[in-house]
């Protein structure tokens, strides 16, 4: 109901003022000897502009201190023992009141007290509604009717439309800026605030990793250290980079020096499909069929392999990270210039001499680029692990028991009833924080590596 | 450079037989490089294969599941409630729908189990079998099903109507063979009369194999595993969608315009453009952990909602548009632009009238690509509550919802191995191929735009 008054008032708005806007600077030209600076719909846009964004900025400021304005008003209704209580007393309190005035009821019968505040509410609600459609109205009217009086031949309503719109092309860009900016801060402030009850020293060098589980009044906070996690990340990843780097390696060049074209336009889609199966499906696929086939394996063979294993993990990852590294180095191996490779040729240097020999030689720093950056990708892997490593903690050196990384544990400690104010939950956010350091880190030398191999051969 | 000193035709011939041996290795070298390549290649190709061949093998059969066809009696006698309230005996519409709901509790209490329990044992009268096994055999919202013929049609009271119930779980297990069937009887989850009979059905036709439309329909459930279906999470998952393709967009296109068209070169723009790169770098569980703490923690958003979820799918998918979208822009010819400038277009008209019609293909594809990675994202949902057990559609998105992928994350988990690593299967057929009908049309339309343009 709310929503859809707002949205006729602005939709009133905007045809009221651009209608007043267009028709206005038209007849300002029409039959005369006057030429407009501006098209008639530039004069429409602009008078549009000037009358809903005040409008918008009203109903923005509603939107954002509403709840804080509605709080302050039902406590003020409330009797003033009531305000000194506990912070969340007093927001029962209050929500209460509101559950009163919005008709659904209450558990227990609601005191006299509360009934009159919730009456008086209720018509507060309904004033405070109507009183900030009413400004908004009078507002966009009053930017209207400005707008209009602005209306002349010279008026450079184009250039002032253009602005606008520049101005909007630069906040919808910083909005990457803020995301950024959003993920260091939370992470900070949140990561600091768990600092406030485990100190670094422990979480960053600790060996033992048992949150235990987050009861009110047990004094023991558990022990937050973050190297299992670390090991176990580590571990897998480079499990994965040996699965994932020989065969997409050999691959990509297999592919781009090799194959026949025809092979290669049917070869290459069939790869990349691995890189577009969402790794949830790549995590059941590693609990059903791969964990179970390589505990088969080491059966046969006479290890000991667990079903859920670094091991189980690793090798999925792998796959999944397949098609990321030939991709890449099919990029990287193709900006190889041309005569390096047909001067080896001509010099009588077999295919596979003058890869190995010219053609990696030179595309190895963009190789090790694109292997940093599978690597960052496979450490901020989440799903597959979550369902095949095993989930446990343990400092373990055996890639064939099971582990955990930095991100299972984000999830472990953050689903279930977090409240954001134990050490339990707020751990997640110092690990999520290593892992945003560790990837940015990774990714900032990749890119870096990458750019300096295109600038050598440019 | 020994090899010049020796003279005459015995050290030519000596060379030619030091090339000959080496050329041999050479060549087998080049020979074993080759079938590297070629065993990468079809160990990526056998990946490929195993994994889809594995989803489909599992999941295919869940999407037709046994069902049971009996006659079923509304016995007058069971049927609690007495007549649906009618109209015109009240006063208003809201009395009307008191009486209605209050005549539903009334029909809903009466002894439905033993209407299915009267029915199945028509279907075998000369089985023995106890009632409790004998119910076992059908899935636990069978009575609902019953109730709701009769809530629609209150004239199959006293009437012998067939129905279509589906089996339980186990049944199904037990009828398909995903429970091994030689366990001993201490190992299996249905009594033996109720497998035995699960069994006779399937041969004298009581029970097909019907196609599973309620996976479609459904959304989850616990108590009735074998109903459980996918259109709670299908609905997130919708909603989500279209908050990213809603705001992803819009602010995409806009930030790569501004920044290939407009921005000056200067440091501002550079640590724009290295952030984007970096953004898209980001683990998606970080973006989790932001929805978290500034989404749910600072500005009170509910858990669990799909508008969360989209907002934070949204955040994780615009590098990938503004990246592409760059792209496009760079790809367009600038005698384009400089033939709109030198006809007197202004900047801006330059762009928004010629520039960025040529680069819609481009958009529209890195729109479906990055709404298909936002598809199939778990990590970040998991975070802002969107694995909690949702037993409803939610009708907007505000509302708690789970989501398609995440919903795969609940089954695969669900204690009832058996019948639900398949079913998790037939979600991920579903959610694969969801994904791939975006990618076709994204194909597509970019061909048939390219086409025109």
């Amino acid at each position: 109901m709310n929503a859809l008054v707002i949205a006729a008032l602005l939709l009133v708005l905007l045809t009221v003022s651009y209608q007043v806007g267009w028709s206005r600077s038209r007849k300002l030209a029409d039959g005369k000897d006057t030429r407009l600076h501006s098209r008639p719909i530039y004069h429409g846009a602009l008078a549009a502009l000037f009358a809903l964004l005040p409008a918008i900025v009203i109903l923005g400021l509603w939107a954002l201190f509403s709840q804080s304005v509605t709080n302050s008003f039902i406590l003020a209704q409330l009797p003033a023992e009531v305000a000194q209580q506990q912070p969340f007393e007093v927001q029962a309190a209050v929500s209460r009141v509101q559950a009163i005035a919005s008709g659904y009821g209450v558990i227990g019968e609601p005191t006299p007290m509360e009934t009159a505040a919730a009456s008086a509410y209720a018509s507060f609600q309904q004033l405070s509604f109507l009183g900030v459609i009413a400004a908004a109205a009078a507002l966009g009217a009053v930017g209207l009717f400005w707008a209009q009086r602005r209306i002349a031949p010279r008026l450079r309503a184009r250039t002032e439309v253009e602005i606008f719109v520049r101005l909007a092309l630069i906040a919808c860009s910083t909005v990457a800026i803020l995301t950024t900016l959003g993920i260091v801060l939370s992470l900070l402030s949140d990561a600091l605030r768990f600092f406030s009850f485990i100190s670094p020293l422990d979480f960053f060098f600790g060996t033992t990793w048992n949150p235990r589980f987050q009861s009110t009044g047990s004094g023991s906070a558990g022990e937050y250290g973050l190297l299992p996690l670390l090991w176990g990340t580590v571990m897998i990843s480079i499990i994965a980079m040996l699965v994932a780097v020989p065969i997409g390696l050999m691959s990509a060049i297999y592919l781009s020096q090799y194959a026949h074209a025809r092979v290669r336009s049917v070869v290459k889609p069939i790869i990349e499909i691995l890189a577009g199966i969402p790794t949830i499906v790549y995590g059941f696929f590693a609990l059903v069929t791969v964990g179970p086939f390589l505990s088969g394996l080491g059966d046969v063979i006479g290890i000991n392999i667990r079903a859920t294993s670094a091991l189980t993990a690793g090798v999925v990852m792998g796959i999944m990270i397949i098609p990321f590294i030939s991709s890449l180095s099919d990029d990287i191996l193709g900006q190889v210039p041309r005569t390096m490779r047909d001067g080896s040729l001509g010099l009588g240097a077999t295919q596979s001499e003058t890869i190995r020999k010219v053609l990696l030689p030179a595309a190895l720093p963009g190789v090790v680029g694109a292997v940093l950056l599978a690597v960052s990708r496979a450490i901020g892997e989440t799903m597959i692990v979550v369902l095949a490593a095993g989930n446990s903690p343990v400092l373990r050196a055996n890639p064939a028991e099971p582990t955990s990384t930095v991100t299972v544990s984000i999830v472990n400690q953050l689903t279930g009833d977090a409240d954001f104010t134990s050490p339990q939950s707020l751990v997640a956010f110092a690990l999520g924080l290593t892992l945003f350091a560790m990837t940015l880190l990774l990714n900032v030398l990749a890119l870096y590596i990458v750019r300096k191999f295109r600038e050598q051969y440019e | 450079m020994t090899d010049t000193v020796l003279p005459g035709a015995a050290a030519g011939a000596q060379n030619r037989e030091r090339v000959r041996k080496s050329l041999t290795r050479r060549h087998r070298n080049e020979t074993l490089f080759r079938w590297a390549g070629i065993l990468s290649i079809a160990a990526a190709l056998g990946f490929v294969a195993i994994l889809f061949g594995m989803i489909l093998s599992k999941g295919l059969p869940s999407f037709w599941q046994s069902t049971v066809h009996f006659e079923a009696y509304f016995d007058p006698e069971l049927i609690q409630g007495g007549p649906r309230p009618e109209r015109a005996d009240f006063a208003s519409p809201a009395d009307h729908q008191q009486a209605v709901n209050t005549w539903q509790r009334a029909v809903t209490m009466s002894n439905w189990n033993k209407i299915v329990e009267t029915g199945l044992r028509e279907a075998a009268p000369d089985f023995e079998i106890e009632s409790r096994d004998l119910l076992e055999l059908v899935t636990s919202a069978g009575r609902f099903q019953l109730r709701d013929i009769y809530f629609a049609d209150p004239e199959v009271l006293g009437q012998t109507v067939p129905v279509s119930i589906l089996a339980s779980a186990n049944t199904d297990n037990w009828l398909k063979g995903t429970i091994d069937r030689s366990q001993p009887d201490e190992r299996q989850q249905l009594a033996a009369t109720t497998r035995a009979l699960a069994d006779q059905f399937e041969e004298n036709g009581t029970i097909s194999f019907d196609f599973a439309w309620h996976i479609f329909t459904n959304v989850d459930s616990r108590s009735a595993p074998a109903t459980a279906g996918l259109a709670g999470a299908f609905m997130g998952s919708l909603y989500m969608m279209i908050v990213v393709i809603v705001l992803a967009v819009p602010i995409g296109v806009a930030s790569a315009v501004y920044l290939e068209e407009f921005a000056p070169k200067n440091r501002l723009t550079d640590l724009i453009e290295v952030n984007i790169n970096n953004l898209a770098a980001v683990p998606s569980i970080v973006f989790g952990l932001l929805g978290a703490a500034v989404f749910i923690n600072y500005f009170g958003l509910p858990r669990s909602a799909p508008l969360v979820g989209g907002l934070v799918l949204t955040l994780m998918t615009l590098p990938t548009i503004i990246i592409a979208t760059r792209a496009a822009l760079r790809a367009v010819p600038p005698s384009l632009r400089q033939a709109a400038l030198g006809l007197g277009a202004s900047h801006n008209q330059t762009v928004f009238h010629h520039v960025l019609p040529m680069t819609y293909p481009g958009v529209l594809t890195a729109t479906i690509i990055g709404v298909a990675q936002a598809l199939g994202e778990t990590a970040p949902l998991l975070l802002i509550g969107m694995s909690a057990f949702i037993a409803n559609i939610p009708a907007g998105p505000l509302d708690s919802a789970t989501a398609l992928p995440v919903q795969i994350y609940l089954w695969q988990g669900n204690e009832n191995r058996n019948f639900f690593e398949a079913r998790t299967s037939a979600a991920i057929i579903v959610l694969l191929g969801l994904m791939l009908l975006l990618n076709a049309i994204a194909i597509f339309l970019r061909s048939r735009l390219e086409k025109r343009a």
